[in-house]
Order: C-alpha cells, then sequence, then structure tokens
C-alpha cells in the first residue's frame, strides 16, 4: 500500500513545552488512522503542524513525495489535506450552503471582474457549486438545512456542516479531530458509520483524533497513544489495547500495579 | 415596522420596485427645487454629497463590513482620488485629461495604494490594523499640504526642485469637469450651451451615474466567490485560511476595491467642488463613513445606501442648516450649532449599540436565517 502522509522526526516546542516529541508517523492511503492519548498530549498540535498551522520546530511532514513544512494552510487544502476542529470553528452567519462554497474556493476561478460582470461561464461555475454545494449537504445528512445560517443549526448538524465543507476542499487526506466530541451514543454511532462511508465511497484517508474508546477501537486501520508529546504505543486497535504503557498512561502506575495483583 | 426596517426591499417586488426605483430618482430634482424654494435651504446639493458619501461608505462597507477589517483611515483613498484628479485636470500641470477618462484612472490609482497600503499592514489584526490605517489617514492630508514645494535630492545631486505639485494648503483649483463639446458640435448648439459648470442638478445625475456603478458592483461582489470569501475571513480567519482562503489576498482585495470606490468618488466629488484641499479629508470623514458604516448595517449594501442617504443628509440639511438656522435666530445668536454634530452621532452610535447593535438595516441572512437551536446544541461544546 501506498504511503499518502509521512512526519519524520516532528517537533514542535512552545518556549520550553515541547507539545510534539520527535514524532514519527505514517498515513497510508485509504485508511482510517487514530491518534489517542490523554489531554494535553500534544494531538491537536500534531494536526496544526500537518495542516501547516504551525512549521514544525524540527522535522519535516511529507505529502505525496513532498516536503510541505513550512507551507501556510491554505497551500495545504490546495493540494488535498482538510480538516476539522476541536472546537467547532463555522463561518457562522454564514448559510450552510455558503460554508461549503467556501471550502470549493480554491477550486474555483471566477476573479474580481468575473464576478462583476458575470459571464457566461462565472454563471454556470457558480450555478454548478451550488448545486454541489447541495449535494454535500443532502450527504452528510443536512438536506433542508441549505438555507440556514450555520450558528442556528444544532450542535450535531455543526459537526456535519464542518465535514461537508472539508470534504467540498476535495481531500485525499482528512483530519478529524474529536468528531464525536459532546455527541449521545446514538449521534456517535452514526458518526462511526459515517467515517467508515467517508473512507469507502470517497478513497479518503483519515487521520482522527479521538477520545471515546469504543469509536477508536471500532473503525481504526491504526492506532496511535501519544503522552507527553511522544509516540507510547501503536498498531492495531487490540494491539494497543493490550499495551501496558498505554494503560500506564491513561490511568497511572499504580493502577497498572493494581491490575496486575 | 420591524419588518420593514429589517427588509426594505421587501416592500415592492420585482420590476414594479425597479420602475418606482427610476421614478423616484429621476423626479427627486425636481422636488428638491421646489423645496428649496419654499425653505431656503439647500437641499439638492446636499443630496449630491450625501451620495458621494454613499458611493464612498459602498466602498469602506466592503472593508469592513464583508472583511472584517477595521480601517480608520478610509479618508486617505478619498483623497488620493480627489488628489489624482487635481493633477491630472488642474491646467497648471498642463495635462487637462478629459473628466470621463481620468475618474477610471483615479480609481485605479486609488486601489493600488489600497495594495501598497495594505500589503505590509494586512497581517496585522484587529485594533493593530486600526491604529495603522489611522496613521495613514493621517499622513496622506499631511503629505498633500507639505507637496506644494517640494525638492528630491538623491546622493548630494537635486533632482527636483521646489516643485508643487499639490498647491500646499491653498489646495488645487479650478479642475476639470466633463466635457461635452462634442454633443454640442453634434447637435449644432452654441458653444458652451452644454457647459456644467456647478449645476447642481446635473451633478446630481453625474452622482447619481456613479453611485450606480458602486452599488451594482458592490451588489455583485457580495454575491459571488470573492465576495464569500471576504465574509469567510470577516468569521473566522484561521478557518478560511485552513479552507483554502488566502486571508492576506482576500484582504488585499478588499482594500484595493474599497479604495477604488473611494478614488472614483473622490474624483467625482472634486470636479464637482471644482476645489480640493487638504482639509477635505480630515480624520473627521473616515469616522463619519464609519458611523454610516454601522448605524447602517455592516455588510448590509442596500442598508448603506439608505443609511447613507438618511445620515448624510440629515447632517447636511438639518444639522448644517435648519438646526443653526432655528437656534442662531433668537434663542442662541453666538452659539455655534454645529459643534454638536458630533454630539448627534455619538448619541445616535450608543442607542443602536444599545437597542440594535447590528445597525437599523442589517444583511438579510444574519436576521433571518434563524432556527431555534434545539437542546443537544447547549450541551458538550467543548473548548480547546
Ligand atoms: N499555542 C500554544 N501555545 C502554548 N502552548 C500550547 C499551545 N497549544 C498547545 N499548547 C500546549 O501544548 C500541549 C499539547 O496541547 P494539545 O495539542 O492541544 O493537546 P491535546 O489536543 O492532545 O489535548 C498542552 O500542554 C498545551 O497547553
Ligand atoms: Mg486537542
Amino acid at each position: 500500500m501506498s504511503i499518502i502522509l509521512e512526519a519524520q522526526g516532528v517537533s514542535k516546542a512552545f518556549g520550553r513545552l515541547v507539545a510534539v516529541d520527535t514524532l514519527d508517523y505514517t498515513i497510508e492511503a485509504n485508511s482510517i488512522n487514530s491518534i489517542i492519548g490523554p489531554n494535553g498530549a500534544g494531538k491537536t498540535t500534531f494536526f496544526n503542524v500537518v495542516t501547516g498551522y504551525y512549521k514544525p520546530t524540527t522535522g519535516k511532514v511529507v505529502f505525496n513525495q513532498r516536503n510541505i513544512s513550512g507551507s501556510r494552510p491554505n497551500q495545504l487544502t490546495r493540494i488535498g489535506i482538510a480538516r476539522t476542529f476541536q472546537t467547532i470553528r463555522l463561518f457562522n452567519n454564514l448559510t450552510a450552503r455558503e460554508n461549503v462554497l467556501i471550502g470549493m474556493h480554491h477550486r474555483l476561478k471566477s476573479g474580481v471582474f468575473g464576478d462583476i460582470f458575470r459571464p457566461p461561464a462565472v454563471r454556470r461555475e457558480e450555478a454548478k457549486a451550488h448545486e454541489e454545494a447541495g449535494q454535500l449537504l443532502d450527504y452528510v445528512g443536512l438536506k433542508g438545512y441549505e438555507e440556514h445560517a450555520a450558528k442556528s443549526l444544532p450542535y450535531g448538524h455543526q459537526r456535519r456542516l464542518e465535514i461537508a465543507r472539508a470534504l467540498a476542499t476535495q481531500p485525499q487526506l482528512l483530519l478529524l479531530d474529536e468528531p464525536t466530541a459532546g455527541m449521545n451514543p446514538n449521534e456517535t454511532q452514526d458518526m462511526i458509520l459515517f467515517i467508515r462511508k467517508l473512507r469507502d465511497e470517497r478513497n479518503l484517508s483519515i487521520l482522527l483524533i479521538e477520545h471515546d474508546m469504543k469509536v477508536v477501537m471500532t473503525i481504526s486501520d491504526k492506532v496511535t497513544v501519544l503522552d507527553y508529546g511522544k509516540k507510547i504505543s501503536e498498531g492495531q486497535p487490540d494491539e494497543v489495547q493490550k499495551d501496558e504503557r498505554v494503560i500506564e498512561a491513561y490511568l497511572g502506575r499504580r493502577a497498572l500495579e493494581m491490575l496486575k495483583k | 415596522m420591524r419588518d420593514i426596517l429589517a427588509h426594505p426591499r421587501s416592500m415592492f417586488s420585482g420590476q414594479l420596485r425597479w420602475v418606482l426605483i427610476a421614478i423616484f430618482v429621476v423626479l427627486a430634482p425636481l422636488a428638491m427645487k421646489e423645496l428649496e424654494l419654499l425653505t431656503n435651504f439647500g437641499l439638492i446639493t446636499q443630496v449630491n454629497r450625501a451620495l458621494i458619501f454613499v458611493a464612498l461608505a459602498q466602498g469602506l462597507n466592503i472593508v469592513v463590513g464583508l472583511a472584517g477589517l477595521l480601517d480608520l483611515g478610509y479618508a486617505a483613498f478619498f483623497a488620493i482620488g480627489a488628489y489624482t484628479f487635481g493633477l491630472l485636470t488642474w491646467p497648471t500641470h498642463d495635462i487637462e485629461m478629459s473628466f470621463f477618462l481620468a475618474i477610471w484612472i483615479c480609481a485605479l490609482v486609488a486601489a493600488v495604494f489600497g495594495i501598497i497600503i495594505g500589503a505590509p499592514t494586512l497581517r496585522l489584526r484587529g485594533d493593530y490594523l486600526a491604529i495603522v490605517t489611522l496613521a495613514f489617514g493621517e499622513i496622506i492630508p499631511a503629505l498633500v499640504r507639505n507637496l506644494g514645494d517640494f525638492t528630491l535630492t538623491f546622493r548630494g545631486r537635486v533632482l527636483i526642485e521646489d516643485y508643487n505639485l499639490t498647491n500646499g494648503s491653498q489646495g488645487l483649483t479650478p479642475l476639470g469637469r466633463p466635457d461635452f463639446s462634442f454633443l454640442e458640435n453634434l447637435f449644432g448648439l452654441d458653444e458652451g450651451a452644454l457647459n456644467v459648470g456647478v449645476n447642481p442638478t446635473f451633478w446630481y445625475f453625474a452622482i447619481v451615474i456613479t453611485s450606480m456603478i458602486v452599488l451594482f458592483s458592490a451588489i455583485r461582489l457580495n454575491n459571488s466567490r470573492l465576495g464569500r470569501a471576504w465574509k469567510a475571513i470577516r468569521e473566522d480567519e484561521t478557518a478560511a485560511d485552513f479552507m483554502g482562503v488566502d486571508p492576506i489576498r482576500t484582504k488585499l482585495a478588499a482594500f484595493a476595491i474599497g479604495a477604488s470606490f473611494s478614488g472614483l468618488a473622490g474624483a467625482v466629488y472634486a470636479s464637482m467642488l471644482g476645489a480640493i484641499f487638504p482639509e477635505l479629508f480630515k480624520f473627521q470623514v473616515s469616522i463619519f463613513l464609519l458611523i454610516i458604516v454601522v448605524l447602517s448595517g455592516r455588510g448590509s449594501i442596500w442598508g448603506v445606501l439608505i443609511g447613507g442617504i438618511i445620515i448624510a443628509t440629515f447632517d447636511g440639511v438639518f444639522l448644517a442648516q435648519v438646526l443653526p438656522d432655528i437656534f442662531n435666530g433668537e434663542v442662541l445668536p453666538e452659539y455655534d450649532v454645529q459643534s454638536l454634530r458630533w454630539v448627534f452621532f455619538g448619541i445616535g452610535l450608543i442607542v443602536i449599540m444599545i437597542f440594535r447593535p447590528q445597525g437599523l438595516f442589517p444583511p438579510k441572512s444574519i436576521e433571518t436565517k434563524i432556527v431555534p437551536p434545539t437542546v443537544e446544541s447547549a450541551e458538550g461544546v467543548q473548548n480547546s
């Protein structure tokens, strides 16, 4: 299988705090990869490095054979990396459809004069984009909400809208930062199925940060555990589940000793 | 009432609306003339000024309302447009370019300045940008004042000596006016028959056309790829960046296009007045335009149109003429009622901010498309 993303010895320090510590990480095409770890382990920071928000302090990130460390987020979106956020970050006062259209921005061609004079080519492009946005909203289960302001949507719908917006950029790699946070068990179950569907139908590689162990263990092809910015375990879900270091990181040394007795 | 305020467009629909607007626009000068005779207050001139301010405010609305960038020195682009027109048509400079060509060059020059100012400053966010633009707004009039007599030396060699570019604080006058002599020839009229001079009715129509060009561009842009990108930047710059919108380029475009509206309006204004001075482009002008945008409703193009006409006419007719006439007659013969102008706007701003912070005529999407959030949305919203 081909490798789509490779992080080589990536670190990101904030002053003296090393949030991500010489991390090696690879993602294979068309797979679901989870990163787990206690709060503050550096998961979101790693996302921010991969998506170009931070430049790695050391090491480099390679995406499709191309060194992308130091590229800006919008440049990486253009070459196929998209994300959602741990705290929802929609364009609140724009409609659901407009939110999705922003995801298409880099694929549309109209310039200032095209926008003002609207020649037939621009009209066609806009009509097509609006239609495609509608289809994407339908795909994530938001049919009928096209013209609603993003901020007026229920929480679970906002999460879905974030995914629709990310899909609109036509990514090869989709990063989801705690997509089930704040969801009830039913919604969580839907999200699991949906993420699978994304991989299978859209030929996506997915990088997932997730706290819900049930989610992680059900859908991941690979699970990686971070603690204090370091990778402490990696492998298939059942392997990682049994790893002593993981139990220790989560429950503390004492718990581990008690478990052993 | 609230509904009509929120959706001035919903009062009439379709073609009827446009026909009514057209009739109103064409008949307005006649009505205003009658009113002027009745009341002795200058009206058409003030409405002309108000419409210039509407065109300016539309440009500022792109920067502040759509892209969400606080620009406190926007009058600088007004000055650049007016002075570019001055340089191109002031007889002393011997260029005397045609009005119809010069105004577009002015728009272009202002846009270029928008980019020059924006490029180093648009990396700044919020308050920092406001301060830098404020400084820029102060620098341009000062520069104009000082370029009345300047000497440029380079490594000891004098390149330009005592050159009068802007005529300093005395200002530039006379300036170019639209020349219709080709029409006079065409229709065999007397020479000077179509000399527009300061005829307020002519300028009314010239400015209406200018405002319509600006309005048309703003409406189209608002609903376009670029307009969406501006709004995305306004809502969440970082998220927009992650979604493939280049923040710097997008903000530069807002600055450039906002400035070009201002440049065009500045050129027409300069031609109408026939004389320009640095004092016309003071800080207060930037603030006044900002007040129009905020009171009318940030991001609302129709709102800024209607609000701009109301506020600027109120300012020019009521505050500047009617009020002094009432008070200075008997009540307060010595008192400068004009000095209360900013008190009025200050109070207006405070009242609006308390009772209707989105402005009098906010954009439609913010007000109407809201469904009540369900219970689940209240729970579990995580903060990182
Ligand atoms: N911008 C920042 N400046 C300083 N410290 C930060 C910043 N972002 C994250 N951190 C710190 O880096 C560590 C890792 O944070 P984060 O990546 O958000 O953790 P996780 O997502 O695994 O919960 C935490 O100690 C956090 O406080
Ligand atoms: Mg996190």
